[in-house]
C-alpha cells in the first residue's frame, strides 16, 4: 500500500472516530467528509467502499445502538430519539425497526436479560457472587 | 500448574513513530530486536514484569498479501483492542492527551462498570484504559 493510500485510510477512520464520538449532535456529511479531507461525495464513496455502509447509514446505525441502550434503561421513546441526535421521531422509529426488526415502543416494553446487554467481560464480573449476597442455606430439617 | 501471559504482540505502522505513544502511556523499552529489515520491539512496565509487549510492522515474518491485508484492517481501525488498567485514569488519560494522542472517549464512569477513556496509537489500534479496580 503507497504512503497515500495508507493516509486516505487513516483519515477515512477518523472521520469514522468522528461518527463514533459525535453521534449525539447534529452531524451531517460535509462535516464528516471536512474531517477526511474530502469532497463530500468522494468521502461517501470511499468510506463506503472501506467499511461497508455509506457515512449516513454508519451514524443512524450507532445512534439506533445507542437508543438500543437508552430504552433498555426505561428512557422514553421520544426522549432516546432526541438523545441520541435524531430530530424526526417518524425516520427514528422506522430506522429502529429496519434495523432492529422490531419498533422502538416495542422493544421497550420487552423484557431484556440485562446480562446479555453486557460485554461478556463485564457481564462475568458483574454477575459474580460475593459472600455478602450468597443465598444462605437453609437450616437441615430435624430428623423424625 | 501456572499459567500467565508472556508475549502480547501488538501490530503498528512505523515501529519508532509508536514507541513515544506507548511510553506517554507509562511502558519502556525493554528490548529491541532485529532481522532483516524488521524489528520487534519488546515494552513493559514494572507493575508487570512477566508481561513483554511486543510491535512490529504488518510485514514483518509476513507474506506481502498477508502484510497488505493485516496493514489495511490496522489503518481502518478494525483490529482487535487492547485494554490496559491504569491506578489513575484520569492522570493516564492526561499523559496521552498532551502527548498528542487522538481521543477516542474522555473518562467516563460506564454504566456498566469502571471508569474508562480510549486513544488511537498512532497507527490505528485503539488503545482502551480502565481504572483499576
Amino acid at each position: 500500500m503507497t504512503p497515500e493510500e495508507l493516509a486516505t485510510l487513516a483519515d477515512l477512520r477518523r472521520a469514522r472516530d468522528l461518527i463514533d464520538r459525535e453521534y449525539a449532535k447534529p452531524l451531517d456529511v460535509p462535516t464528516m467528509a471536512a474531517r477526511a479531507l474530502m469532497s463530500p461525495a468522494h468521502f461517501s464513496r470511499r468510506f463506503r467502499a472501506v467499511y461497508g455502509e455509506t457515512p449516513y447509514s454508519y451514524l443512524m446505525t450507532r445512534r439506533i445502538e445507542r437508543a438500543m441502550a437508552l430504552l433498555r434503561a426505561g428512557t422514553s421513546v421520544t426522549d432516546a430519539c432526541m438523545e441520541v441526535g435524531c430530530t424526526s421521531l417518524g425516520s427514528f422509529s422506522s430506522r429502529f425497526s429496519e434495523i432492529v426488526g422490531e419498533s422502538p415502543t416495542a422493544y421497550r416494553a420487552r423484557e431484556h436479560v440485562a446480562v446479555k446487554a453486557m460485554p461478556p467481560y463485564v457481564a462475568k464480573m458483574r454477575t459474580r457472587p460475593t459472600r455478602s449476597s450468597r443465598i444462605e442455606e437453609a437450616p437441615r430439617p430435624a430428623a423424625p | 500448574m501456572d499459567i500467565s501471559l508472556q508475549y502480547c504482540n501488538v501490530t503498528v505502522n512505523d515501529v519508532d513513530e509508536s514507541i513515544p505513544f506507548y511510553e506517554a502511556l507509562g511502558l519502556k523499552v525493554l528490548n529491541d530486536v532485529s532481522s532483516g529489515e524488521f524489528r520487534w520491539v519488546t515494552l513493559g512496565s514494572d507493575t508487570q514484569p512477566g508481561l513483554g509487549v511486543v510491535v512490529s510492522v504488518p510485514h514483518a515474518g509476513r507474506s506481502q498479501a498477508d502484510g497488505d491485508t493485516l496493514q489495511e484492517l490496522l489503518t481502518k481501525g478494525v483490529l482487535p483492542f487492547l485494554v490496559f488498567s491504569s491506578s489513575d485514569v484520569d492522570a493516564t488519560f492526561e499523559n496521552l492527551r498532551a502527548f498528542g494522542a487522538e481521543v477516542l472517549q474522555e473518562p467516563i464512569d460506564q454504566g456498566w462498570g469502571p471508569r474508562d477513556c480510549a486513544f488511537r496509537d498512532p497507527s490505528g489500534n485503539t488503545v482502551r484504559i480502565a481504572q483499576a479496580a
